[in-house]
């Protein structure tokens, strides 16, 4: 079963920067940022982005190495998910 | 209200040395109350708002000089104050703002002569020094302030006025007369807010931190850019020397004790006694070439001091054993520890360097006998 | 009103989208030459670092900003942030602002300290410098250690907290209380506005900023003395993992050092009395960010 995911907004994410702090994984409101298997070059592991971003910066406010830009889309862009 | 008082006027050494400042465009004064400073900070308060200056009774030494640290990044001349007890409380600043290159001017009103190391070899870290200059009397003063905020701007460096109880609160008839210098270039490095979000906002710091585009020192820079400086600060060595030609007996002296001691050597020489006398202006950079040049034809150098001697030991340096060096003055002060006292009479110091001419042991310093030290056996057990 | 969204493929965030977006949020503020610095993963500090660069800009202060700096992990900003800097001894930075706000009443003249900087050996400082009523706004980055040394106990750090010198917690008996300089400026008569606030999720950062601004125009207009206060995560200092950082801010320093405007408008008010307001508050700014974005 799939369902249509709408994305409001998306980020860039300097990987390179990320110390792996994890802060943003949890600040996420609809929680589609994950840590990644791979490591940057300073061994961390960094965050990945998944469908459902809203735009809503929280991760730009809570990241101590500025690792985010954000922006939002004139149209939302929208996903198919598999469950 | 005219600050410059061209006409002779009696006033204490404290107000005409504020006068001085004022006419010097000291804009800030910040200090504690401290005998005998203290008079220092009253005439700043009274004087300072009518030129559109700040005064700011600081709630410790502490933060008089952070005062004065701040209010000369922002361009303005400034200066704090205080005397012995009050100065070693802003030691941490005094040296840390020498390397942060602050032009901060600083009063110190001692209660003796006995703070000359403070002075001169600074109570803070590292390799820093301040020009330190010691005028004689109320009428040099008021010249020596003057120059103390041009140097201090000529070298981005503290400079330190040494005075006492005697300067400070003795009244004299004295014109304050405004001195001129050449001029000095403007205060580029000097904060006001416009330069910050420009890429390239300016920076005051002792620290070898540095911006994108600024000069990037480090640590280890910095310490090297402050020690090679230092050495430069000695051109701008003063002194006075007296009599020295064909003298036998040469006395060097600062200060206000420096008075009494050229007025001795005076009346010694109307007796016919071969005595000179060389006079630092600069405590540092000390005269080492002129104490030296005036030793050389002598049988011995006295130093005299109110202390139990401490600028003796730059005086031996300089003379380089070209002749022996010996201490005539002494500790002497008053009831409350705050004056200069009973050992600042021209009859007493005329005796001492007439015992040191001679060659007689030195008298004891009067009323002192009952208070000298006697060691305990545990003290003297295993030493010479 | 959260629904779980299924978990997608990962997407690029690599580029950014090209026509069709526009930036909500740049990745570094104006006010800073780079996002590189050493401090540790998981800190606080830059966080409220950016909140204060991005006050400053969006009051339009930018060109009379002149920051005096205290001693701490934050010192290494000096290279980092485009305000003119005088840097100052640990604890002496309000003593420096004063002289400088007096010689330049024009500037927007702000001190950046740390707990062990402003309350251990500044606090003489910063209380007279309140109630002299300098108009400067001093900014206090309180992590409830002294960082830069390794993590030891200072003055803000709470009871059974546990530091390098207070290894099996905090006791009152031995070590004494913490000090909430908070309230001691707010009784000061010199002082116009003092908050606190904290950075250990999205919604504090927000409301901390808005705390900067609100100190800043007290500062532009002259009506005294501004104080805020930045709760900030220090897991280095704490002995705890990254991830942990906030929860254990909220949960130690965040129950004794509340969040909150402690005086505004003429109204004092006790740390006591603001906890209850947080609450209502708290979940307020979750759901606007639930909703899409804060409001500004």
């Amino acid at each position: 079963m799939s369902t249509v995911v709408k994305s409001r907004g998306t980020v860039t994410i300097d990987v390179e920067s990320c110390k792996g702090c994890d802060l943003c994984i949890p600040a996420c409101p609809p929680a589609v940022l994950t840590m990644s298997g791979p490591v940057n070059k300073k061994g961390y592991h960094y965050p990945e982005l998944h469908p459902g971003c809203t735009g809503c910066a929280a991760c730009l406010m809570v990241c101590p190495d500025y690792c985010f830009e954000v922006f939002r889309f004139d149209v939302p862009v929208e996903t198919e998910v598999n469950a | 209200m005219t600050v410059a008082t061209t006409d002779r006027t009696l006033m204490e050494g404290s107000e005409a040395l504020v006068r001085a400042a004022i006419l010097a465009d000291c804009k800030f004064f910040a200090g504690y109350p401290m005998t005998p400073f203290t008079e220092v900070l009253e005439h700043f308060a009274e004087l300072l708002p009518a030129v559109d200056g700040v005064c700011i009774n600081a709630e410790s030494e502490l933060e008089a000089v952070g005062m004065a640290w701040g209010a000369v990044s922002a361009g303005a001349r400034a200066a704090t104050g205080s005397t012995g007890q009050g100065l070693a409380l802003m030691q941490e600043s005094f040296s840390e703002a020498t390397l942060a290159e602050m032009p901060i001017v600083i009063f110190n009103m001692s209660r003796s002569q006995g703070d000359y190391f403070q002075a001169t070899r600074g109570g803070g870290h590292g390799d820093y020094r301040h020009i330190v200059l010691a005028p004689q009397d109320v009428r040099e003063g008021v010249e020596i302030v003057q120059l103390a905020f041009h140097l201090a701007d000529k070298w981005r460096n503290p400079v330190m006025i040494y005075g006492d109880y005697l300067l400070a609160h003795t009244q004299e008839s004295v014109s304050v007369e405004k001195v001129d210098f050449p001029p000095l270039p403007p205060k580029d490095w000097a904060v006001d807010g416009s330069t910050s979000g420009t890429g390239h906002s300016r920076t005051v710091t002792s620290l070898g931190v540095a911006k994108p585009g600024e000069r990037e020192f480090g640590q280890e820079g910095k310490a090297q850019y402050i020690a090679t400086k230092m050495a430069f600060l000695e051109r701008e060595v003063r002194s006075e020397s007296g009599h020295c030609d064909d003298a036998e007996t040469v006395i060097v002296t600062f200060g206000s004790a420096a008075k009494f001691v050229k007025y001795a050597v005076a009346q010694l020489r109307d007796e016919g006694l071969k005595v000179g006398y060389v006079r630092p202006i600069t405590l540092w950079p000390f005269p080492m070439d002129a104490v030296h040049d005036a030793a050389v034809g002598a049988r011995v150098v006295g130093s005299f001091e109110i202390s139990s001697g401490q600028m003796v030991d730059d005086v031996r340096i300089a003379v380089a054993g070209a002749a022996p060096v010996e201490y005539i003055g002494g500790v002497s002060s008053d009831h409350s520890g705050f004056g200069l006292g009973r050992l600042l009479d021209v009859d007493e110091i005329r005796e001492r360097i007439r015992a040191l001419h001679e060659g007689r042991p030195q008298p004891v310093v009067p009323g002192y006998e009952e208070f000298s030290y006697e060691p305990l056996p545990h003290q003297l057990e295993g030493t010479p | 009103m959260s629904t779980t969204i299924p978990l997608g493929p990962v997407l690029d965030t690599t580029v950014a989208p090209g026509a069709g977006a526009r930036v909500v949020e740049p990745q570094l503020p104006r006010l800073l030459f780079t996002n590189t610095h050493h401090l540790c993963p998981g800190c606080g500090e830059p966080l409220a670092i950016r909140a204060l660069a991005e006050a400053l800009e969006d009051l339009d202060l930018v060109d009379t900003a002149i920051c005096s700096l205290g001693i701490g992990c934050y010192t290494s900003f000096s290279g980092t942030v485009d305000v003119e800097l005088v840097q100052a001894l640990h604890g002496r930075a309000p003593s420096l602002a004063t002289g400088i706000k007096r010689m330049q009443p024009g500037a927007t003249v702000f001190t950046l300290q740390g707990d062990g900087d402003m309350v251990n050996e500044g606090l003489q400082e910063v209380l007279h410098t309140a109630a002299r009523g300098e108009s400067v706004t001093c900014v206090l980055l309180n992590n409830g250690v002294f960082g830069e040394t390794g993590g030891h106990m200072t003055a803000t750090s709470v009871i059974g907290q546990r530091t390098k010198n207070t290894i099996d917690g905090r006791d009152a008996a031995y070590h004494g209380y913490p000090i909430l300089i908070g309230d001691l400026i707010a009784r000061l008569e010199g002082s116009a506005y003092v908050a606190r606030g904290s950075v250990h999720n999205a919604g504090s950062v927000a409301r901390t900023k808005k705390m900067l601004k609100r100190a800043f125009e007290t500062q532009r207009r002259r009506e005294g003395f501004s104080f805020v206060e930045v709760l900030t995560m220090c897991p280095t200092g704490w002995f705890i993992p990254t991830s942990e950082g906030p929860e254990y801010l909220s949960s130690t320093l965040g129950e004794v050092h509340i969040m909150g405007e402690l005086k505004a408008d003429g109204v004092i008010r006790t740390t006591e009395e603001l906890h209850a307001e947080n609450v209502r508050k708290a979940a307020e700014l979750d759901a606007q960010l639930a909703r899409g974005g804060l409001e500004d």
